[in-house]
């Protein structure tokens, strides 16, 4: 569920150069064996697939049935989305808003998207099924890799490998919870937030980064008593916005 | 049914834009503005999901077990540890802190 991305765009255009060169010379220096591939393709899809297991337990410890959580994983499959939905439903908000919040969060798919359309160079007809494999890992695997052969490889052994890991987890996760019942004696209610921190921490790198972050908490705390659930999130995306904004003004303002 | 409605919402909308990323022309979304708040956006909705599940309980804010399990995640995550144990420390730290405070 990590992904470094601002790393993964700065290189993403020796990567996609570098494809370019190794198309048709086989035995190019950025040649990869298939093997090596698929071994970094599997470790990311197991490590993070075994995930799935918190938010099967997470969900159903949440309140969602076994076919709710499960049609998440199948449907979403997009883990930091999931968390969020049933993180604002457990805390009674209403489907629209909680929608909202997971959907803004997968938004940064559509970027990945962009970059794997250019690497991958899939037939249009296929792009709807590679489509719901499109999330942090498989980016982050797949624009590691020096070849466009080595590329779409990395990109369908994490895919697949993840996606079926994730739902077997996710079901094991929801039905464990409601084996043992009152997950949060068992700390399952830490998961979630774990979870986020994980997916936060790898982003924090620069300044900018950190204000919004920072602003982000004081906004989705400082306003949870007085908004509807849900909504505090919502406003807390705002934050980015307004830094990139008054950053633009200060940056104006120098200039001068 | 609100839950399915809330479902159904967030897998097409998820969908949607992940298709849209692979449909559309390069270029599109290339603006460098766009691309700053695309990788903003989720830093920021991260944020306050993080501090939002540690610290509230309904419209409430309370500092419980909770906060000890995602400050070791934090510690174990300064340590460079893996997803997954991230995750386990969170859940067992919170654990432990209950069953001391009984």
């Amino acid at each position: 569920m990590r992904t470094d991305a601002s790393g993964a765009r700065d290189a993403v255009r020796t990567d996609a150069s570098g494809a370019r060169d190794a198309m048709g010379t086989r035995d190019s220096p950025g040649e990869k064996p298939d093997s090596a591939v698929v071994r970094d393709a599997l470790g990311v899809g197991v490590a993070v697939g075994l995930s799935g297991f918190a938010f099967g337990v997470t969900a159903a410890g949440g309140g969602l049935t076994v076919a709710q959580t499960c049609a998440l994983s199948l449907l979403v499959f997009t883990g930091a989305s999931q968390f969020a939905l049933v993180g604002a439903l457990a805390a009674g908000g209403n489907p629209f808003t909680a929608a909202a919040g997971a959907f803004f969060l997968g938004v940064r798919n559509a970027f990945y998207g962009l970059r794997l359309s250019q690497l991958l160079a899939l037939p249009r007809a296929v792009r709807p099924f590679a489509a719901q494999w499109v999330i942090d890992e498989t980016t982050a695997v797949a624009l590691a890799q020096p070849t466009r052969r080595a590329v779409r490889i990395g990109f369908t052994v994490t895919g697949a490998s993840l996606y079926a890991l994730w739902n077997l987890t996710t079901l094991l996760g929801a039905l464990g919870a409601e084996a043992i019942g009152d997950t949060d004696a068992w700390g399952l209610d830490a998961a979630g937030p774990a979870v986020f921190l994980a997916l936060l921490a790898p982003m924090l790198k620069g300044t900018v980064e950190r204000t919004v972050a920072a602003l982000a908490v004081v906004l989705g705390l400082g306003l949870l008593p007085v908004l509807p659930a849900g909504t505090p999130v919502l406003v807390a995306a705002l934050a980015a916005p307004a830094v990139l904004w008054a950053r633009g003004r200060r940056g104006r303002e120098d200039a001068r | 049914m609100n839950v399915w409605i809330a479902i159904a919402l967030t897998a097409l909308g998820c969908y949607a834009v992940k298709l849209a990323g692979l449909l559309v022309p390069a270029g599109a979304l290339e603006r460098p503005v766009v691309r700053r708040l695309a990788a903003l956006l989720p830093v920021a909705l991260l944020a306050a999901l993080t501090a939002q599940q540690t610290f509230a309980e309904g419209h409430a804010l309370m500092l419980d077990a909770r906060a000890a399990g995602v400050a070791a995640a934090a510690v174990a995550l300064l340590l460079r540890a893996p997803f997954l144990l991230v995750v386990t420390v969170a859940v067992v730290v919170t654990a432990g802190v209950r069953a001391v405070a009984g």
